[in-house]
């Protein structure tokens, strides 16, 4: 199904960054997609399932949870961090701000896991001693 | 034996609170009080996931060395590259952001700030129209109504509505039953329930909206019956509102910076304002994010007459968004290296430019181990400032305000402003 993306602040990710941006807790506060009760129906989600989501710019599986700041049909919203930015797009239209809202998205339900923040850099982030 | 300090300034986000009370027993924080969630999870918090020593990357892994040699290896990446980019500062001090621009100057930096990507659109903005605006006691004292567009404080600054916002109790204004609360968002947040009136608008429609409110503020009749789903009559109640009030103050968020449109939304939400003024009293703020990404905009207009996304390289300071801001010269592959101070632009930026940030030798600062860190050639870490050190941040109206340094930084750790001086040292051959 078509979304319209955004990314942007939320409480637990800002308190959860406190604590770690490795830690469990952090990884679920913003490895989500916040979408409509109503279009978690429509999507056939069941209890377990992961969501990806795919943009022009990248792909990723995060976990779907409704919406407490429904309705907005159509509308899909994660949190900013590590996750949203596999999906947000490097285009700046030229004011040096990249696309971080409102970007054309498509969502399925998966049995993909959600991958950990080393993962996500797929080896490229050095191991600290 | 434990010890409260009263009056510490929260370095989390840009309400930067002043009126914090922090318990300090034996050299750690144990306890605040008036901090909300997100300012209590900093104070408690800081000591998580330490970058406890200096590293340098060696093949795959990273090394702990001296601090001094640490130093030296990033000075002579900075000094080695062409056209390196200075980065960050959302959440230091001034005096480390001025010690930076000293230093990007040196080297032909380029130099940005964490503004790019959150309220860098609003400052093109202002360039453009100019801005009619306040300090929060202003507003607190003053406003009777309250719009809050594009942001949802209860979750990005959640004491904001009550210190500055609907629930203040000012002098003139004394809470929630004096002032109206306006809020236009795409999602019916929790701030949106506490609403009196909540315009919930299609994404990147704002300019469309703050085009017809300026049109029915300038009496020029809409010809229509809808825009972009919100009906007229809609419209003309908020615009009644507005023209109404006594005192009226709009913060906006990021969500007019970052849709579509970006610089151009903001454009129509501070021509709304300047309009409104012609008929009652109305001001316009940002919400700033990070507690001193307005005092890194200062710092860097007074040093080179820019906000953000200076370019040093002819000598003298460029400025043009798109083409010296640190996203599009990552994007084009213009930057050999990075110095990145105070953030973690490798979780932040999209995909596709962090990629091209770690394929460039990066020196980062940070007291925590992050993405960035973790990417980083050579790591240094750093104290937190307004814990563990000192210094001057710009609250989101630019009024300054003291941290305060209430605990030690762990042994041998500097603040990020000794770190960036003696980098500096080193690169003008002098001894550090
Ligand atoms: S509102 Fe902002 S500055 Fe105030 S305590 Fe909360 S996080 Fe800190």
């Amino acid at each position: 199904m078509e979304f319209i993306l955004i990314t942007g602040r939320s409480l637990s990710q800002g308190r959860e960054k406190e604590g770690g941006k490795f830690s469990e807790a952090y990884r679920n506060a913003v490895a989500i997609c916040e979408l409509d009760p109503q279009d978690l129906e429509a999507l056939g989600i069941k209890e377990g399932d992961n969501v990806r989501i795919r943009t022009d710019f990248g792909s990723v599986v995060v976990k779907p949870l409704p919406s407490s700041q429904a309705p907005h049909r159509g509308i899909a919203f994660i949190p900013y961090g590590p996750w949203a930015s596999m999906v947000t797009g490097d285009e700046t239209h030229g004011t040096g701000m990249p696309t971080l809202k409102g970007i054309r998205a498509y969502i399925e339900p998966t049995k993909e896991p959600i991958l950990k923040l080393q993962e996500l850099y797929a080896g490229r982030l050095r191991v600290m001693p | 034996m434990s010890l409260t300090i009263a009056n510490c300034v929260c370095p989390f986000c840009g309400c930067c609170c002043d009126d914090i009370e922090v318990r300090v027993q034996d050299g750690r924080i144990i306890g605040t009080r008036n901090a909300c969630a997100l300012g209590a999870s900093k104070f408690l918090g800081y000591n998580h996931d330490r970058l406890p020593y200096p590293t340098i990357k060696v093949g795959n892994e990273a090394r702990s060395v001296s601090l001094d040699e640490a130093i030296r290896k990033a000075a002579e990446i900075l000094s080695k590259a062409d056209y390196p980019a200075v980065y960050g500062f959302g959440s230091t001090s001034l005096e480390a952001i001025t010690a930076a621009l000293d230093l990007a100057e040196d080297l032909g930096a380029l130099a940005d700030n964490v503004s790019t990507i959150c309220h860098g659109p609003s400052l093109e903005a202002v360039q453009n129209i100019g801005e009619v605006t306040s300090t929060l006691g202003v507003v607190r004292h003053r406003a009777d109504l309250i719009v809050y567009w594009g942001s949802n404080p209860l979750h990005s600054h959640p004491r904001h509505m009550v210190r500055y916002g609907p629930m203040a109790k000012g002098r003139f204004r004394n809470g929630r039953a004096d002032r109206k609360l306006v809020v236009v968002d795409v999602r019916r947040t929790l701030t949106a329930r506490m609403a009196d009136l909540f315009l919930q608008i299609k994404p990147g429609t704002d300019f469309e909206i703050l085009t017809a409110l300026r049109a029915y503020v300038k009496e020029i009749d809409l010809e229509v019956e809808e825009v972009e789903g919100v009906s007229a009559e809609r419209i003309e109640e908020l615009a009644e509102l507005m023209m109404g009030c006594r005192f009226g103050t709009l913060f906006f968020g990021l969500g007019l910076t970052m849709s579509p449109g970006r610089n151009r939304n903001v454009e129509a939400a501070l021509a709304l304002v300047r309009d409104l003024n012609a008929l009652t009293k109305f001001t316009i703020i940002p919400m700033r994010g990070h507690f001193n990404v307005e005092g890194a905009n200062s710092a860097f207009t007074w040093r080179t007459g820019y906000p953000f996304g200076v370019d040093f390289s002819h000598g003298y300071p460029r400025y043009n968004p798109g083409e010296t801001t640190f996203v599009d010269a990552l994007n084009r592959g213009e930057c050999d290296a990075a110095l990145i101070v105070a953030s973690d632009p490798i979780s932040h930026l999209p995909r596709k430019t962090s990629e091209r940030l770690m394929e460039i030798p990066t020196v980062v600062l940070d007291p925590h181990i992050t993405p960035t860190t973790m990417a980083a050639e050579v790591a240094i870490p750093t104290a937190q400032v307004g814990i563990e050190a000192s210094g001057t941040a710009y609250r989101m109206d630019g009024v300054p305000l003291d941290l305060r340094k209430l605990v030690d930084p762990p042994p041998g750790i500097l603040t990020d402003e000794d770190v960036l001086r003696r980098i500096h040292r080193y690169v003008s051959g002098e001894s550090p």
